[in-house]
Protein backbone atom coordinates (compact mmCIF):
# COMPACT_ATOMS: atom_id res chain seq x y z
CA UNK A 1 0.00 0.00 0.00
CA UNK A 2 1.04 3.58 -1.60
CA UNK A 3 1.19 5.74 1.70
CA UNK A 4 1.45 9.90 1.69
CA UNK A 5 3.03 11.82 4.37
CA UNK A 6 -0.61 13.78 5.08
CA UNK A 7 -1.63 10.35 6.42
CA UNK A 8 1.17 10.31 8.32
CA UNK A 9 1.06 13.25 10.17
CA UNK A 10 -2.85 12.92 10.47
CA UNK A 11 -2.36 10.67 13.67
CA UNK A 12 -1.07 12.32 17.11
CA UNK A 13 1.07 9.93 18.04
CA UNK A 14 3.37 9.94 14.56
CA UNK A 15 3.43 13.65 14.94
CA UNK A 16 5.03 13.19 18.38
CA UNK A 17 7.58 10.78 17.35
CA UNK A 18 8.62 12.93 14.39
CA UNK A 19 8.91 15.78 16.77
CA UNK A 20 10.78 13.41 19.09
CA UNK A 21 13.22 11.92 16.26
CA UNK A 22 13.39 15.49 14.62
CA UNK A 23 15.64 16.59 17.68
CA UNK A 24 17.59 13.12 17.49
CA UNK A 25 17.81 9.78 15.92
CA UNK A 26 16.47 7.11 18.51
CA UNK A 27 16.29 3.60 19.21
CA UNK A 28 13.06 1.95 19.18
CA UNK A 29 13.14 1.37 23.11
CA UNK A 30 13.97 4.76 23.55
CA UNK A 31 11.22 5.93 21.31
CA UNK A 32 8.48 3.83 23.51
CA UNK A 33 9.60 4.98 26.48
CA UNK A 34 7.87 8.07 25.39
CA UNK A 35 4.75 6.98 25.45
CA UNK A 36 1.92 5.45 27.34
CA UNK A 37 1.27 2.50 24.74
CA UNK A 38 3.13 -0.84 23.57
CA UNK A 39 6.44 -1.29 21.75
CA UNK A 40 4.23 -2.87 19.11
CA UNK A 41 1.76 0.17 19.39
CA UNK A 42 4.43 2.09 18.29
CA UNK A 43 6.19 0.30 16.00
CA UNK A 44 3.17 0.19 13.56
CA UNK A 45 3.24 3.91 13.87
CA UNK A 46 6.69 3.98 12.42
CA UNK A 47 5.73 1.04 9.77
CA UNK A 48 3.63 3.57 8.59
CA UNK A 49 6.23 6.82 8.94
CA UNK A 50 8.81 4.67 7.26
CA UNK A 51 6.54 3.69 4.42
CA UNK A 52 6.04 7.12 3.20
CA UNK A 53 9.79 8.32 3.86
CA UNK A 54 9.51 10.62 6.56
CA UNK A 55 11.59 7.74 8.41
CA UNK A 56 14.75 6.09 7.59
CA UNK A 57 16.47 3.23 9.59
CA UNK A 58 19.68 3.13 10.32
CA UNK A 59 21.74 0.26 11.74
CA UNK A 60 24.56 1.31 14.38
CA UNK A 61 26.44 -2.13 15.79
CA UNK A 62 23.30 -3.68 17.72
CA UNK A 63 20.80 -1.20 17.86
CA UNK A 64 18.60 0.29 15.14
CA UNK A 65 18.20 3.96 15.02
CA UNK A 66 15.28 6.01 13.58
CA UNK A 67 15.77 9.24 11.57
CA UNK A 68 13.58 12.08 10.26
CA UNK A 69 13.95 12.49 6.79
CA UNK A 70 12.89 16.67 6.47
CA UNK A 71 12.93 16.36 2.37
CA UNK A 72 10.00 14.76 2.71
CA UNK A 73 8.04 17.43 4.61
CA UNK A 74 8.53 19.39 2.26
CA UNK A 75 5.59 18.01 0.40
CA UNK A 76 3.22 19.24 3.16
CA UNK A 77 5.05 23.11 3.06
CA UNK A 78 4.32 23.00 -0.57
CA UNK A 79 0.97 21.72 -0.65
CA UNK A 80 0.03 24.61 1.91
CA UNK A 81 1.54 27.26 -0.37
CA UNK A 82 -1.63 28.02 -2.53
CA UNK A 83 -3.34 28.95 1.13
CA UNK A 84 -0.80 31.45 1.85
CA UNK A 85 -1.36 32.93 -1.78
CA UNK A 86 -4.68 33.00 -0.67
CA UNK A 87 -3.91 35.45 2.14
CA UNK A 88 -1.40 37.43 0.16
CA UNK A 89 -4.64 38.11 -2.65
CA UNK A 90 -7.22 38.70 0.51
CA UNK A 91 -5.28 41.14 2.24
CA UNK A 92 -3.77 43.10 -0.63
CA UNK A 93 -7.66 43.78 -1.46
CA UNK A 94 -7.72 44.69 2.42
CA UNK A 95 -5.61 47.50 1.14
CA UNK A 96 -7.14 48.99 -1.21
CA UNK A 97 -10.42 48.65 0.47
CA UNK A 98 -8.78 50.62 4.18
CA UNK A 99 -7.41 52.94 1.40
CA UNK A 100 -10.53 53.69 0.05
CA UNK A 101 -12.31 54.36 3.15
CA UNK A 102 -9.77 56.94 4.64
CA UNK A 103 -10.17 58.83 1.17
CA UNK A 104 -13.93 59.23 1.86
CA UNK B 1 -0.34 54.37 -2.29
CA UNK B 2 -1.25 51.10 -1.04
CA UNK B 3 1.50 49.70 1.47
CA UNK B 4 2.75 46.49 0.13
CA UNK B 5 2.97 44.75 3.91
CA UNK B 6 4.78 41.64 4.57
CA UNK B 7 2.55 38.80 5.20
CA UNK B 8 3.97 36.03 8.11
CA UNK B 9 2.62 32.39 7.43
CA UNK B 10 3.81 30.15 9.41
CA UNK B 11 2.32 26.45 10.07
CA UNK B 12 2.65 24.59 13.79
CA UNK B 13 1.43 21.01 12.38
CA UNK B 14 2.53 19.72 15.45
CA UNK B 15 -0.25 21.48 17.13
CA UNK B 16 -2.93 21.44 14.57
CA UNK B 17 -2.18 24.99 13.91
CA UNK B 18 -1.47 28.19 11.52
CA UNK B 19 -0.35 31.33 12.07
CA UNK B 20 -1.23 34.53 9.97
CA UNK B 21 0.34 37.83 10.29
CA UNK B 22 -0.33 40.73 7.94
CA UNK B 23 0.34 45.32 8.62
CA UNK B 24 -2.42 47.52 7.92
CA UNK B 25 -1.99 50.92 6.73
CA UNK B 26 -5.06 52.24 8.99
CA UNK B 27 -6.17 52.42 12.29
CA UNK B 28 -7.73 49.71 14.19
CA UNK B 29 -10.87 51.01 14.56
CA UNK B 30 -11.11 51.37 10.22
CA UNK B 31 -9.69 47.89 9.90
CA UNK B 32 -11.73 46.03 12.52
CA UNK B 33 -14.66 47.67 10.71
CA UNK B 34 -13.59 45.98 7.66
CA UNK B 35 -13.45 42.95 9.12
CA UNK B 36 -16.54 43.08 11.26
CA UNK B 37 -19.30 44.66 8.88
CA UNK B 38 -20.69 42.42 5.96
CA UNK B 39 -20.67 45.68 3.10
CA UNK B 40 -17.03 45.70 3.83
CA UNK B 41 -15.99 41.99 3.78
CA UNK B 42 -18.19 41.67 0.55
CA UNK B 43 -15.35 43.71 -0.75
CA UNK B 44 -12.53 41.75 0.22
CA UNK B 45 -12.85 38.74 1.63
CA UNK B 46 -12.81 36.33 -1.34
CA UNK B 47 -9.35 36.74 -3.94
CA UNK B 48 -10.94 37.98 -7.56
CA UNK B 49 -12.01 37.01 -9.30
CA UNK B 50 -14.09 35.35 -6.73
CA UNK B 51 -16.98 37.30 -4.76
CA UNK B 52 -18.36 37.05 -1.53
CA UNK B 53 -21.79 37.87 -1.07
CA UNK B 54 -23.41 38.12 2.78
CA UNK B 55 -26.69 36.40 3.21
CA UNK B 56 -27.18 37.30 6.79
CA UNK B 57 -24.55 38.57 9.06
CA UNK B 58 -25.42 38.88 12.95
CA UNK B 59 -22.05 40.48 14.64
CA UNK B 60 -22.33 39.42 18.15
CA UNK B 61 -21.53 36.49 20.73
CA UNK B 62 -23.63 33.85 19.33
CA UNK B 63 -24.48 35.10 15.80
CA UNK B 64 -23.54 34.50 12.76
CA UNK B 65 -22.09 35.49 9.42
CA UNK B 66 -24.13 33.36 6.40
CA UNK B 67 -22.38 34.14 3.18
CA UNK B 68 -21.11 32.58 0.04
CA UNK B 69 -17.91 32.44 -2.43
CA UNK B 70 -19.04 32.84 -6.22
CA UNK B 71 -16.95 32.21 -8.50
CA UNK B 72 -16.24 33.46 -12.18
CA UNK B 73 -18.33 30.58 -13.72
CA UNK B 74 -21.51 31.44 -11.21
CA UNK B 75 -20.07 28.03 -8.92
CA UNK B 76 -21.24 28.97 -5.06
CA UNK B 77 -20.11 27.45 -2.26
CA UNK B 78 -21.75 28.52 1.70
CA UNK B 79 -19.84 29.14 4.47
CA UNK B 80 -21.09 29.89 7.69
CA UNK B 81 -18.71 31.37 11.12
CA UNK B 82 -20.15 31.33 14.36
CA UNK B 83 -18.81 34.03 16.41
CA UNK B 84 -18.37 33.24 20.23
CA UNK B 85 -16.19 35.84 21.75
CA UNK B 86 -16.16 39.60 20.58
CA UNK B 87 -13.86 42.34 22.24
CA UNK B 88 -14.56 45.28 20.30
CA UNK B 89 -11.27 46.54 18.63
CA UNK B 90 -9.17 44.08 19.87
CA UNK B 91 -10.11 40.29 19.12
CA UNK B 92 -13.13 37.80 18.25
CA UNK B 93 -13.45 33.96 17.45
CA UNK B 94 -15.03 31.80 15.70
CA UNK B 95 -16.12 28.66 13.95
CA UNK B 96 -16.01 28.17 10.36
CA UNK B 97 -18.03 25.34 8.40
CA UNK B 98 -19.11 24.68 5.05
CA UNK B 99 -22.65 24.41 4.90
CA UNK B 100 -25.69 24.94 2.30
CA UNK B 101 -27.73 28.18 1.71
CA UNK B 102 -29.81 27.46 4.41
CA UNK B 103 -26.63 27.30 6.95
CA UNK B 104 -26.91 23.88 7.69
CA UNK B 105 -23.39 22.68 8.24
CA UNK B 106 -22.22 19.32 6.24
CA UNK B 107 -21.84 16.67 8.69
CA UNK B 108 -18.67 15.70 7.00
CA UNK B 109 -16.99 18.79 6.73
CA UNK B 110 -14.37 19.82 8.87
CA UNK B 111 -14.59 22.93 11.37
CA UNK B 112 -11.96 25.12 12.08
CA UNK B 113 -11.55 27.67 15.20
CA UNK B 114 -10.42 30.98 14.12
CA UNK B 115 -8.70 34.09 16.83
CA UNK B 116 -8.51 37.34 15.00
CA UNK B 117 -6.55 39.72 16.83
CA UNK B 118 -6.22 43.32 16.00
CA UNK B 119 -3.09 45.37 17.54
CA UNK B 120 -2.57 49.38 17.12
CA UNK B 121 1.34 49.68 15.70
CA UNK B 122 2.91 53.29 15.31
CA UNK B 123 1.63 52.78 11.46
CA UNK B 124 -1.40 51.41 11.83
CA UNK B 125 -3.03 48.08 12.96
CA UNK B 126 -1.80 44.52 13.01
CA UNK B 127 -4.00 41.43 12.38
CA UNK B 128 -2.85 38.22 13.99
CA UNK B 129 -4.94 35.34 12.69
CA UNK B 130 -4.55 31.85 14.34
CA UNK B 131 -6.56 28.90 12.74
CA UNK B 132 -6.65 26.30 14.14
CA UNK B 133 -8.28 22.43 13.55
CA UNK B 134 -10.89 21.38 15.96
CA UNK B 135 -10.01 18.03 16.32
CA UNK B 136 -8.24 14.97 15.03
CA UNK B 137 -11.07 14.26 12.87
CA UNK B 138 -10.88 17.39 11.15
CA UNK B 139 -7.88 18.25 10.99
CA UNK B 140 -7.24 14.20 9.09
CA UNK B 141 -10.66 15.76 7.28
CA UNK B 142 -8.69 19.04 6.12
CA UNK B 143 -5.68 17.27 5.14
CA UNK B 144 -7.36 14.75 2.70
CA UNK B 145 -9.46 17.56 1.09
CA UNK B 146 -6.82 20.03 1.27
CA UNK B 147 -8.13 23.45 2.40
CA UNK B 148 -10.64 23.27 0.20
CA UNK B 149 -11.25 26.96 -0.38
CA UNK B 150 -8.16 28.52 -0.54
CA UNK B 151 -6.94 25.93 -3.58
CA UNK B 152 -10.60 26.82 -5.20
CA UNK B 153 -9.57 30.14 -4.86
CA UNK B 154 -5.79 30.41 -5.41
CA UNK B 155 -6.82 28.46 -8.65
CA UNK B 156 -8.93 30.88 -9.77
CA UNK B 157 -6.70 33.57 -9.39
CA UNK B 158 -4.19 31.74 -11.40
CA UNK B 159 -7.09 31.13 -14.13
CA UNK B 160 -6.92 35.26 -14.20
CA UNK B 161 -3.13 35.82 -14.43
CA UNK B 162 -3.05 33.13 -17.48
CA UNK B 163 -5.55 35.22 -19.44
CA UNK B 164 -3.47 37.83 -18.98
Amino acid sequence: MKRDVFQAIADPTRRAILSLIALQPMTPNALTEHFDTSRQAVSKHIKVLTECQLVKQEQSGREIYYHFNPKKMKVIADWLEPFRQLWETRFNQLDAVLNNLKNK
Amino acid sequence: MIANKELVFSKDLANKKVHVVREFDAPVEQVWKAWTESEILDQWWAPRPWKTETKSMDFREGGRWLYSMVGPEGERHYCLADYQKIVPNKSYTYIDAFCDENGNKGEDFPNMHWLVEFKATGQGTTVAIEISFSSEDSFQKIIEMGFEQGFTMALGNLDEVLAK
